[in-house]
């Protein structure tokens, strides 16, 4: 029996939470209060349609994404298309990659173009779309772990930064993965760039053949799953140092590259409280930024890198699953 | 799509991504999952939040096409419904959560569980002028009987389905049949009924039934007799006579009390069937499901023919049923034979009226169960006690938020709408009986005057911290918050 979309406000009266089928959003506006009801009144319109759009194009958007695929319709959909295209010579990547980014983006976009917004976020289930103008900015809190949540570092993100998307991938996210990493998170334009870098990081922080990780045909646990018969991580015994440091090596170059093609902004990689972080070309090259942002994301687990705790700042919204029912 | 999958693996139709999931593991939304071969949600335990705004939601959800105005709730007080709180059974041990809060200056207490009804069932009420079966025959699901026809009301027939006879005094499949029924139709579902020597209906609560394949759209206006009296102003001087055929008492308009203080010119109609007082037939025909809840088709099959002392060529004839939904114009030829013309336009509005002012049709599904021992236990050390503060009203009875309406008499029978509860709020163990949520809700100092497990109470904001296994869900618009405190008290 389909159950009709969730549109509500959390208790803390500020945040509007949108649920349909598997999707899950948690959004914030800033700005004058009309303009917030305005935005949170577009987003909701714009909402309720989005499931039955997708849905309607899912085999499209579950197959492989190559140079002369048939391009979808939909306007998600062809975000989508778009966000994973870069990666279709490489490797193999679905539309579907990308779809939580797409979504979000799609969301802030309406809400952004209903309302003057001073800032926003949408996130949809960790990965998150951003809107900031006037000098405004986020302070982000990046968790490595979704089934117990624990700040591995945290982050600012101002107007000036050209990041308006952040997305997290990792085996124990809710999507399947190739890889072994506990988290990559990824800072890029958009959303939808985020959510599809994110994810290709992610598989590649990896140990070919290791005997300690356990990886099972995606289709023996979801049977229609986009990944069809491709082996997806269902777990990873404790590694040695230098393989968990040579796995993070592997998406790190992965993410030195993506990062040298303009796909992505900078990302944090972690693996069993090993963390790697690619910081913004610029900010080598300006050696400018670097210090901002290595100072922000904090390294903190295995006690080599930072402080013995991040500062939690008082805005912070956690990357992860969130708690829909929070 | 792949095409072969294991046996037990379901494929989940809670949303358009239709996932197939197997046996053991959760969909894409991780809400619904398989288990040993079942589709079953996993987020179990609803609690409901009560809107800012006078306790009514402004709009709980926002429907698919439906208009929306733009607002959004915004939480406020919390209700612990029994929905997945599970149950006392078999042991007798206090409820599994006892919950105070403080509402309006009051302390209340709501102690929450699941009932086990072995003494259960469903009154179903089908709106409908077509005949389901003759009173007291039996109501079948997949061939097993699981209740029986009780009586026609008004506009719609009553069914009375379950009872503890079906559920364990039959055969074990019997049992097993009547307990998914009523689970179903308590869940929403459309469940299939056939019933002797009558109709198969497909009927899920607020919805329209569906009688041997056809939908029903309207409830009838009145009985024919009644719409006469109703329009026979819209239809003087448009027609010379009208015929409004009902399985219970067909009216015809020269004829009728109401067409006589008209000046409506005498016409000799002569109807089939037993005339009641003037204008006022019964019987005209078998009862069915065609024309008025009668078996015909054809609605001149009741009229005999026209004679010539009365009747004249051109004469104009109205046939319609009690919804509406069936009509016939004819004109007299010269030999008095009716003729079938288009409907005149001048008619056409007093037909579309009839329509309008039938209301839909639904079926209605009341959940009726009986608390029983172990679960007033969970309740109170002295049972009869809460018998009693219900009785006097100390205590308020709601189902998963809704409320329950108490039969008066001995023991908690009681009775609640089962769409005015949370989806899915139902379940059944396999012995077989259904598992209901039930609130009992009540001031502090009356439940330890009942004798209630005082010792087990935990305030709210201890409940809400247990995230993991909870739901929040706006409550139904048309219940009274549960919580509100009860005029009454016996606090002293």
């Amino acid at each position: 029996m389909r159950e009709p979309a969730l549109i509500r406000m959390l208790p803390d009266g500020r945040r509007l939470h949108l649920h349909d089928g598997p999707i899950d959003l948690i959004i914030e506006a800033d700005g004058p209060p009309q303009a917030i009801s305005t935005a949170y009144e577009a987003a909701a319109r714009r909402f309720v349609p989005i499931l039955d759009e997708l849905c309607c194009e899912l085999p499209l958007l579950r197959s492989p994404a190559l140079k002369n695929s048939e391009r979808p319709r939909g306007l998600i959909a062809r975000r989508m298309f778009a966000a994973v295209e870069p990666y279709c010579e490489d490797c193999f990547i679905t539309p579907m990659a990308s779809v939580a980014g797409s979504v979000a983006e799609e969301i802030l976009q309406s809400m952004v173009g209903a309302a003057p917004l001073d800032r926003a976020y949408v996130n949809n289930g960790g990965d998150i779309a951003l809107h900031l103008a006037n000098n405004r900015i986020y302070k982000i809190g990046m968790v490595e772990r979704p089934d117990c949540p624990s700040l591995f570092g945290s982050l600012t993100i101002t107007a000036a930064d050209q990041v308006r998307g952040i997305a997290t991938s990792g085996w124990r996210g809710r999507s399947f993965s190739l890889g072994i990493a506990d988290a990559v998170t990824v800072l890029a334009d958009s959303a939808p760039a985020a959510d599809a870098a994110a994810t290709v990081i992610a598989s590649a922080v990896n140990l070919p053949d290791h005997p300690g990780i356990k990886r099972v045909p995606a289709r023996e646990i979801s049977p229609d799953s986009d990944l069809g018969d491709l082996l997806v991580t269902r777990g990873v015994e404790q590694l040695a140092q230098f393989d968990i440091d040579a796995a993070l090596e592997n998406g790190f170059r992965v993410a030195t590259r993506l990062r040298g093609r303009g796909l992505i902004h900078s990302a944090a990689l972690c693996l069993q409280k090993r963390v790697r972080v690619l910081p913004p070309s610029h900010a080598l090259a300006a050696n400018l930024g670097t210090d901002r942002f290595l100072k922000r994301v904090v390294c903190t687990l295995d006690g080599s890198s930072g402080p013995s705790a991040p500062e939690i700042p008082a805005e912070l919204e956690l990357i992860g699953r969130t708690n829909p029912h929070a | 799509m792949p095409d072969v999958f294991p046996p037990d693996t379901v494929r989940c139709d809670a949303c358009p991504v239709l996932c197939y999931i197997k046996r053991g593991h959760a969909g894409a939304c991780d809400r619904y999952a398989n288990v040993e071969g079942q589709l079953v949600r996993v987020d179990p335990h609803i609690l409901l939040d009560r809107a800012k705004s006078q306790g009514t939601p402004l709009v709980p959800f926002l429907e698919r096409e439906g208009d929306w105005d733009g607002k959004i709730l915004k939480g406020q007080e919390t209700f612990v419904t029994a929905i997945g709180a599970g149950t006392t059974y078999p042991d007798y041990k206090p409820a599994p959560f006892i919950v105070s809060s403080e509402v309006e200056g009051v302390d209340m207490v709501t102690v929450v569980t699941e009932g086990i009804f072995s003494y259960c069932g469903v009154k179903l009420k089908i709106d409908t002028d077509r005949h389901l079966g003759p009173e007291r025959n039996l109501v079948r699901a997949q061939g097993e009987p699981v209740g029986h026809v009780t009586t026609a009301e008004y506009g719609s027939q009553m069914l009375s389905l379950g009872g503890v006879h079906h559920l364990t005094g039959g055969s074990k499949s019997e049992g097993r049949v009547t307990c998914e029924t009523l689970l179903d139709l308590c869940n929403g579902k459309e469940v299939e009924l056939t019933i002797d020597e009558g109709a198969s209906v497909r009927v899920a609560a607020g919805k329209p039934p569906v009688v041997n394949g056809q939908r029903e759209e309207r409830m009838r206006v009145g009985c024919g007799s009644a719409t006469i009296g109703m329009f026979a102003k819209q239809w003087f001087g448009k027609v010379d006579d009208v015929v409004v055929v009902d399985d219970h008492i067909t009216g015809v308009l020269s004829e009728h009390q109401a067409g006589k203080l008209l000046g409506v010119r005498e016409t000799g109609i002569a109807i089939q069937g037993r005339r009641s007082t003037p204008g006022r037939y019964f019987q005209v025909a078998e009862p069915g499901t065609g024309w008025g809840g009668t078996n015909i088709s054809d609605p001149l099959t009741i009229l005999k023919p026209f004679k010539p002392k009365f009747a004249w060529p051109h004469l104009r004839l109205l046939m319609v049923s009690t919804t509406g939904e069936q009509f016939a114009y004819y004109e007299l030829d010269e030999t008095l034979r009716p003729i079938e013309k288009e409907l005149p336009d001048t008619l056409k509005e007093s037909v579309g009226r009839i329509r309008e002012n039938c209301e839909p049709a639904l079926t209605t599904v009341l959940f009726m169960g009986g608390a029983g021992g172990s679960l007033r236990a969970g309740v109170t050390e002295n049972p009869v006690k809460l018998t009693d503060s219900v009785k006097r009203k100390l205590t308020r009875v709601t189902c998963g938020g809704a409320p329950a309406y108490i039969w008066p008499g001995g023991g908690i029978t009681f009775m609640v709408d089962v769409t005015r509860m949370p989806e899915n709020a139902f379940g059944y163990v396999p012995t077989p009986a259904l598992v209901a949520p039930i609130e009992f809700t009540l001031k502090k100092g009356d439940y330890a005057v009942l004798g209630g497990h005082v010792d087990y109470v935990r305030p709210l904001a201890d409940v809400l911290k247990e995230k993991e296994r909870q739901r929040q869900l706006v409550s139904h618009a048309q219940n009274p918050w549960p919580l509100k405190p009860h005029a009454g008290s016996s606090e002293s």
